[in-house]
């Protein structure tokens, strides 16, 4: 019992104020009948040393990435994080707390919610962000829920197979209990033929799952046409470069904000990113921070819009989301404040040009070949014309390469395309080995 | 309004019941006890012009800070107006809820429901509520 | 020590030409920007992000963090949220490249320490619950009473069965309710008896065969355990409907009483909560769910499994009856890693103790606590317990004493308990100390709140009076809401 102080005296002082003889008799209330008559059947405690020595063995079994060169992505990216970010997110004052229920003693980290929201605005172009929800995924399917809540049409949504087919999954999920119809489309030019007066919102992501940049402003228009919402899912890190969605007409933006300073962590914790036009406001998920001023007069923030959340409006509330990710948001405010705009310009080209040298050298062997002509932002797909996929990342791996993402596992028809994923930290040393393995 | 000439339902909202061109138009509010109960009002949601509203069942939604109240019709028609400064400048709810602070205006379709209540037997709900 | 001079937004410190980080030069050819992507595709600017440099930046955040309460520095009973003591070994381990540098999409074979610790930790929160078909994936609480709630609906569909029913009592959490409506369910609410118990005859007629699960807390945000649960569990499975067991007060039953052996048929656990994973200033948590053997083949996917010839650990997609994904990739993994240490540390009569000291405290503040405020359901509690500032409310003519009180704690030092919650009880102070506090501590803030609950209407009215700030108008901020910054709004 690592992390309790009572000595067994003060225990005894303790029963004798509450009037109880024993601990036992504490649990008195639960029926000896559902009483657990044996020990749990879980390991033997561990001391800090032995837990390490544990974890450490635990740890060796993983092939890491420090240890590795990652060329992974499709939705999870290898880029870099200041350190900064690490030693502030380690505060026990910010991890270490909970949800702003008492502003007076949580100013931190309301102030903290207030600029994440602002920066995330800022950097999407969008009017209000919300304080995070899970991860990119649940905020994709929370942004077509609040669509059609908005749009009062709960009989269809549109869905582009070029959004992560994870994503897709998760919509396929949550819609499937709730009986509103997931129409997919391969891609922008087949909208024109499903979207109608019943569709409540169309789901596009940009740079889409393949790494290719869509047309959003275009795909927008048509979608408004049809009095349907416009939801995009992005790359925060894209936004360096491309046109903000907010300026190009999006309805709801939503993105995996696991790019803005959080690891890989193998999936998770991640943060996900959810910024609306303003007049969508009450219909947004998740917690705010608003701005207001105190008794006093002065300055100060406090949750705000509290009425849309399942505490007060229980079964009618937009979402059952409660706990959110702020500890991610922090890492993300953090990250994007030392960024800065030159920053963020710089790590956008910096995979923008890494990515095009890395497919443009690919795509010279013979073995591999591009498929479509997208632009494309920092990932890319390569057809391998010998279609042995496995062969290559097992040859890789034996370089210490991890040289991309199968595609086969989501599309039977691009069972020998490799999704390749280029971030700032890839050298040209480590994009030429790359060829050069994949070549041999 | 003469708060003794309207009728209440047993949530708080008031109707008046007046007659336009042989259509009967009913003018809807909510009560100055409800106001009071809900303490400071942040936010109102207002039908739209044209909707169908039945009596019993929710048309609109009122805030406070912690804490959404549902907004019950007290009769079955059509919305024809709608007040739209309302959710704006909400005090008005504090200072002139029978007149300046109505919500809507419904042309009403179907005769009103008999369990609506005049202004004495409203009133001993409210005493015994609080 | 807080600094006095750092009051500005991030945004007001911001000086053009400022930059707190320098990336590397670009070592491959590089190609014009708009021969690689259209113009029409682009921005014309960099984004308007504030532009400071990284001392800058430390000392803004580090500022920040010190106008925060956290357990690391305070004392936390937050009923309902188990701020307990978030162990720095598990912090550091989580942090270790061979468990936070590991890519979603590598080759299982890479994976196999981590496959490992996630296939222990599936049977571990197997048996600490006695429903041994476990998922990972759930981000959250709320998110894993959803997820459970869609496989109760597939196990009905598929059984060929339109159940349409979810049932909770009034004094469950906001997220049952909520939930229950995204996964497609009416909800209806149930009455507690005036000791806090479930009404049995108000839950006997709403039952039927529309009924699909009912969801209890048990033990309850009232802090008691229901001895009723098996009667109920009983009664809802004889209309053939599933009991949900909302996993939040977990705290004070480990290695006691398992809800699978108390009739749950499904469950969530809040390992940032049971299993110390700290609250991170409102997330990240995780919420693994339990469930029968029965409804295994419902759980989301994938799972992780051991293939018993190649003995490697693999991701178990499992069967075509799963409701699929919930999350993307595995779930909220660094959370899973710190609650699979916090199992380790503790092992079979360590968390065994974990409850019996989390009960054993609340019962001792309980005991305190009592001398001067309302307790109205009893003596006795598990974990937690609800004290009433009713009382105070006659006293002293305060409207709401709770909030008064709970303001007050600040000035003193303490967080205070969870206010107005549940709403059956008035007037309520949910407190939840946890197993990491000494006496010394319980009976500081026992004679602390004694003091207050003496002090002078006005003095409570008006407090805090030492915070940073006063009492914020939430009205303000919610009838104009400033939900971010805008240069010159001020």
């Amino acid at each position: 019992m690592p992390y309790t102080y009572n000595t067994p005296a003060q225990q005894e002082e303790m029963l004798q104020a509450i009037g109880a003889d024993s601990v036992d008799q504490l649990f008195d209330v639960i029926p000896d009948s559902m009483k657990l008559d044996r020990p749990l059947n879980i390991p033997p405690a561990l001391g800090e040393l032995e837990l390490t020595s544990h974890m450490q063995e635990l740890a060796r079994q993983n092939t890491n990435i420090t240890e590795n060169t990652c060329f992974l992505g499709a939705g999870s990216y290898d880029h870099f994080v200041p350190a900064v970010v690490d030693t502030l997110a380690a505060r026990g004052e910010f991890y270490t707390s909970y949800t702003p229920y008492q502003p007076e003693v949580s100013q931190g980290n309301l102030q903290v919610m207030f600029e994440y929201q602002t920066l995330i605005c800022q950097l999407t172009g969008m009017d209000v962000s919300n304080a995070s929800l899970y991860d990119g995924g649940s905020a994709a399917v929370e942004a077509m829920l609040m669509a059609i809540s908005i749009t009062r049409r709960n009989s269809k949504i549109i869905v582009l197979e070029s959004v992560h087919p994870e994503y897709r999954q998760i919509i396929k999920t949550y819609f499937a209990t709730i009986g509103t119809k997931v129409v997919t489309v391969s891609d922008a030019s087949d909208l024109q033929s499903v979207l109608d007066q019943s569709t409540a919102a169309v789901l596009v992501q940009s740079p889409n799952f393949f790494g290719g940049i869509e047309d959003i402003q275009t795909v927008a228009e048509q979608v408004h046409e049809a009095g349907a919402l416009l939801v995009c899912s992005i790359d925060p890190i894209s936004l360096g470069l491309l046109k903000r969605p907010g300026d190009a007409g999006v309805d709801i933006v939503v993105a995996e904000g696991q790019s803005l300073g959080t690891p890989l962590l193998y999936g998770g914790p991640y943060l996900g990113i959810m910024a609306c036009r303003e007049e969508f406001v009450r219909r947004l998920p998740g917690r705010l921070a608003g701005q207001t001023v105190d008794e006093d007069g002065k300055r100060c923030w406090v949750l705000t819009l509290q009425t849309r959340e399942q505490h007060i409006r229980r079964e009618k509330a937009t979402s059952n989301i409660c706990t959110n990710q702020g500890l991610f948001a922090l890492r993300a405010a953090i990250y994007l404040s030392v960024m800065g705009p030159t920053g963020m310009r710089d790590v956008a080209t910096l995979c923008l040009q890494k990515a095009h040298y890395a497919q443009q050298k690919l795509t010279q062997l013979d073995r591999f070949e591009s498929i479509g002509d997208q632009p494309f932002f920092k990932e890319f797909v390569i057809r391998d014309k010998q279609n042995d996929i496995a062969g290559l990342l097992r040859k890789a791996a034996d370089f210490n390469l991890l040289a991309g993402v199968d595609l086969g596992r989501w599309y039977p028809q691009l069972e020998d395309c490799l999704l390749v994923a280029v971030t700032e930290k890839r050298t040209i040393h480590e994009i030429d080995q790359l060829v050069e393995v994949l070549g041999s | 309004m003469n708060t003794e000439e309207l009728l209440y339902c047993d949530t708080h909202e008031w109707v008046f019941v007046s007659e336009q061109d042989g259509q009967k138009i009913a003018t809807v509010g909510i009560s100055a006890f409800a106001v009071e109960q809900l303490t400071d009002l942040v936010y109102m949601e207002l039908p739209s012009v044209g909707a169908a509203v039945t009596a019993g069942e929710e048309f609109g939604e009122v805030e406070s800070v912690k804490a959404v109240s549902p907004l019950y019709s007290p009769v079955t028609g059509q919305v024809t107006m709608v007040n739209d400064g309302l959710p704006d400048n909400l005090d008005v709810l504090n200072t002139d809820p029978y007149n300046a602070g109505w919500i809507m205006k419904v042309a009403i379709s179907q005769d009103l429901p008999n369990n609506l209540l005049d202004h004495a037997a409203y009133q001993r709900q409210c005493g015994e509520a609080s | 020590m807080r600094n006095k001079h750092a009051t500005q937004l991030i945004f007001e410190l911001s000086t053009t030409g400022r930059n707190g980080v320098v990336l590397p030069e670009c070592d491959v050819p590089t190609r014009d920007v708009d021969q690689l992507v259209p113009a029409s595709l682009l921005q014309s600017d960099c984004p308007p992000l504030p532009e400071v440099t990284e001392p800058e930046v430390i000392r803004h955040f580090t500022n920040l963090s010190t106008l925060n309460m956290s357990v690391d520095t305070h004392f936390y009973p937050l009923g309902s949220c188990t701020m307990k003591y978030n162990p720095k070994r598990n912090e550091r381990i989580a942090g270790w490249d061979g468990f936070a540098q590991l890519h979603p999409y590598q080759s299982e074979s890479s994976l196999q320490g981590m496959l490992r610790l996630l296939s222990e930790l599936q049977q571990m929160l197997g048996e600490i619950s006695g429903l041994p078909a476990v998922s990972l994936q759930p981000a959250a609480g709320a998110h894993g009473e959803l997820a459970a709630l869609m496989v109760a609906s597939a196990f009905f569909k598929q059984r060929g069965e339109n159940r349409t029913k979810v049932l909770a009592p009034d004094s469950a959490h906001g997220t049952n309710p909520a939930s229950a409506r995204m996964a497609g369910f009416d909800f209806i609410t149930i009455r507690s008896q005036a000791d806090g118990r479930v009404d049995l005859e108000h839950l006997k007629e709403n039952l039927g065969d529309e009924t699909a699960v009912f969801m209890i807390t048990n033990p309850s945000t009232l802090g008691l355990f229901d001895d009723q649960v098996q009667r109920i569990a009983d009664l809802v499975h004889e209309v053939g409907g599933l009991i949900y067991l909302d996993g939040a007060n977990m705290n004070a039953i480990l290695g006691v009483t398992r809800p699978g052996d108390f009739g749950a048929d499904m469950m969530h656990y809040n390992p940032h909560k049971t299993f110390s994973g700290p609250h991170g200033g409102g997330g990240p948590g995780a919420g693994p769910i339990c469930v029968t053997e029965t409804l295994r083949p419902y759980l989301p996917s994938p799972t992780v499994s051991f293939c018993n010839e190649s003995k490697t650990y693999y991701l178990d997609e499992g069967s075509e009856d799963s409701i699929g994904r919930v999350r993307s990739f595995f779930g909220n993994v660094g959370v899973l890693v710190r609650a699979y240490c916090y199992i380790r540390t503790h092992g079979p009569d360590g968390l065994k103790r974990v409850s019996e000291t989390a009960v054993l405290n609340a019962n001792y503040l309980l005991s305190r606590v009592k001398e001067f405020l309302d307790i109205p359901h009893g003596d006795r509690c598990m974990h937690e317990f609800v004290a009433s500032a009713a009382p105070v409310k006659e006293a002293t003519g305060l409207k709401q004493p709770a909030m008064d009180i709970a303001k007050r704690l600040l000035d003193y030092g303490f967080h205070p308990p969870t206010v107005y919650f549940p709403l059956t009880v008035p007037e309520g102070l949910m407190m939840e100390p946890t197993e990491t506090e000494s006496k010394q501590t319980l009976d500081a803030f026992a004679d602390t709140l004694r003091t207050i609950v003496q002090e002078t209407a006005e003095t409570l009215h008006h407090a805090p009076h030492t915070t940073i700030i006063r009492r914020p108008d939430e009205v303000m901020a919610a009838r104009k809401p400033m939900v971010k910054w805008t240069e010159n709004a001020d």
